[in-house]
């Protein structure tokens, strides 16, 4: 950021950035706010920060991206540094004081422009700018080659293989029902949920198959500001949706991944109808469903005693639609099942979203503040358990609860399901004595 | 003082209303156009349901979970625009007047009536300023604008009210009755009190882009 500030900043493209985004809803949005500061109760950085009124929605925008355009573009390079602050820093891009506005003001919008304008300027927190690189590299954020990436998935079905009886994990299989579409850190450090996803599938006897390229659904270049990456990462999956032919793509227990596919994408693309071009689905529906109907049966005496809690990701909830799903599936699996206040659509973010949890330690800190409103909505319900059906509020509440001394797991839909699934006798792992008798007998 | 008595009540107040009405035709006219060339993709989520649903309940007392986290002050805001609206439509004055020059004219309330509600909308008022004045987090977005805004939107009130009772000079309170009004009114397409027609625009579009789309209730 250092040499940044010293750099000129180009106008121009600033302004055919505010020029290119100057639309109906912008303008109007920008010209009725009434600053009423009814925004300012629904906002968690404002709520952790003692009410401090810079926290406030209206506030963020009104001096950001409001600025620019009172401006018209003409800004200096503090003037974007003080923005970066506010709209990296002091925003998670939630959604959740539109909401809570009167006017319905989309401000999550609104501050994710006035990011396309500072990232114009390579003014952008650097743990974003480097998964930009990666996606531009490799088209997933964490640089991975598709040579590594396919070997962690044999490597994976070999070794998933050996407890569960004829488990594969297909790649790149045409008409699939599901193309399964994973966040770049679970093939880089986490293969054991895609492992636990196969044994989801094989279970149900799923028509799944994971894609060779298009396999991370993650896109960090929506929250860097950089649209037209954002659409091209989107663009991979769907590209490679349609080349399979398969029938949904299946988005990973991650939250802004499918705000991405599902909702964000074709706008990124310019899509005429505002609807991608293959259906996109999500594991806790998808996982629910599974549970629900009986594709997969949990033992009742492998289900969660203990208190468990459930993580409404917004990107899931309030941005996805699923609050039920995930409640319902959380029924299913938990026996003490205690709500969180406010949730649902109205859920807190934990202050991971938006970008916030791969922008790195220089926001750590502040993360771990405006964590605070979801730290303690997690200790008045008492739970043991928290279940987050999303990476990066998986990893915030892991770092609240160390922060806070919560005393909680966290833990996702797929392990919980893994620890507690029947599994029916033909997947069952033959043990060697067994698959020689087979052999001996000359069977199949 | 006749003479401006007269050129405000008749050559003006036509101007006035050319502008009110023109200037929110030509406001919502301009914006259409541009969000059919912007905004396209999002006519595609359109939802009436939704749509319906996030307006009206809005305009219902604490009809959003917003609202009914802040009882005090939504209750103060509706009774605040009730008043605003109810009292020059359905003032017995008025509607004189407008009989007499359009032949039609809705049905009035009461002089005591309305006298009791300008007290009341005043009150509301003070509260609204006062509330801009000591919240923090109000505060910091207020701009001299806001404040001018409030007082000129009371200001017609306050002048009618101290002409209903003759306090005052009689005919100057009536002047500047008509006149801040008139100023009032010609403001309004221009400015965030265009609020009074966006305000069903913006919140059809939030409601179905969170609703049709995602089930999600912005109330």
């Amino acid at each position: 950021m250092s040499e940044e500030l010293e750099k000129p900043v180009n106008t121009k493209k600033i302004k055919e950035i505010l020029s290119a985004n100057d639309s109906a809803r912008i303008k109007t949005w920008l010209s009725i706010c009434a600053r009423c500061g009814l925004c300012a109760e629904s906002c968690f950085f404002y709520l952790a920060n003692n009410r401090d009124p810079k926290m406030s929605p209206a506030y963020k925008f009104k001096n950001t991206l409001g600025e620019m355009y009172r401006r018209k573009g003409e800004v200096d390079r503090a003037f974007l540094r003080k923005c970066y602050d506010m709209i990296w820093g002091e925003c998670t891009t939630c959604k959740r004081c539109s909401m809570f506005c009167p006017f319905g003001i989309d401000i999550s919008t609104m501050i994710a422009t006035a990011r396309a304008v500072c990232n114009s300027q390579g003014i952008v927190p650097e743990g974003l700018a480097r998964t930009s690189a990666n996606y531009r590299e490799t088209g997933n954020q964490m640089g991975m080659a598709t040579e590594d990436f396919i070997e962690t998935c044999s490597w994976m079905e070999e070794e998933t293989g050996e407890e569960m009886a004829g488990l594969t994990i297909p790649i790149d299989k045409p008409g699939a029902k599901y193309m399964y579409t994973v966040n770049a850190r679970e093939p880089m450090y986490y293969p054991q949920d895609i492992a636990m996803a196969a044994k989801i599938f094989t279970v149900a006897e799923e028509d799944w198959t994971m894609p060779s390229f298009g396999w991370d659904c993650t896109n960090l270049a929506m929250f860097a500001g950089d649209r037209a990456l954002a659409g091209q990462v989107v663009k991979n999956v769907y590209d490679k949706a349609i080349e399979l032919g398969v029938q949904n793509i299946l988005i990973t227990e991650c939250g802004h991944a499918y705000r991405s596919a599902k909702y964000e994408g074709p706008y990124f693309l310019g899509y005429q109808d505002g609807k991608p071009p293959v259906n996109v689905v999500h594991s806790v529906k998808v996982f629910y469903e599974y549970v629900r109907d009986g594709r997969i049966k949990i033992d009742p005496d492998k289900m969660i005693e203990g208190p468990v809690t459930y993580q409404d990701p917004c990107n899931v909830s309030r941005n996805g639609g699923l609050w039920e799903e995930g409640r319902a599936l959380t029924r299913l699996l938990c026996k003490d099942f205690r709500d969180m206040s406010p949730n649902k659509d109205l859920n807190h973010c934990c202050g991971g979203g938006g970008g916030y949890i791969p922008m790195g330690p220089e926001f750590k800190k502040r993360r771990m503040i405006s964590g605070q409103i979801k730290a303690e909505q997690i200790r008045a319900t008492g739970a043991k358990i928290v279940i987050v059906p999303c990476h990066n509020c998986f990893d915030q509440i892991r770092d609240l609860d160390k922060e806070y001394g919560l005393g909680v797991k966290v833990m996702s839909f797929k392990e919980i399901i893994c620890e507690s699934m029947i599994v029916p006798e033909k997947f069952q792992p033959r043990d060697e004595d067994e698959e020689e008798d087979e052999a001996g007998g000359g069977g199949e | 003082m006749v003479e401006l008595y007269n050129f405000l009540a008749g050559p003006a107040l036509w101007v006035t209303f050319f502008i009110f009405f023109g200037g929110l035709v030509f406001r919502i006219a301009y914006l259409y156009g541009l969000s059919r060339e912007r905004d396209r993709v999002f006519y595609n989520h359109m939802d009436a349901r939704w749509a319906f649903q996030s307006i009206v309940r809005w305009l219902i007392p604490w009809g959003s979970v917003s609202m009914r986290n802040q009882p005090v002050f939504s209750l103060v805001f509706f009774v605040f625009h009730v008043c605003l609206l109810g009292i020059p439509l359905f003032l017995y004055a008025h509607n004189l007047l407008w009989e007499e020059a359009f032949g039609v004219s809705l049905p009035s309330i009461s002089d005591g009536l309305a006298d009791n509600l300008t007290i009341v909308f005043l009150a509301c008022v003070v509260f609204l300023f006062v509330r801009r004045l000591v919240r923090p987090e109000v505060r910091i977005l207020t701009t001299a604008w806001d404040y001018a805004l409030l007082l000129l939107t009371a200001a017609p009130f306050v002048s009618g009210f101290l002409a209903y009772h003759q306090w005052g000079p009689y005919q100057l309170m009536l002047i500047l009755h008509i006149l801040t009004a008139e100023v009032l009114l010609v403001i309004i397409p221009f400015s965030k009190l265009g609020h009074i027609i966006l305000f069903f625009f913006t919140r059809a579009f939030i409601g179905f882009e969170m609703g049709a789309r995602r089930g999600a209730r912005t109330w």
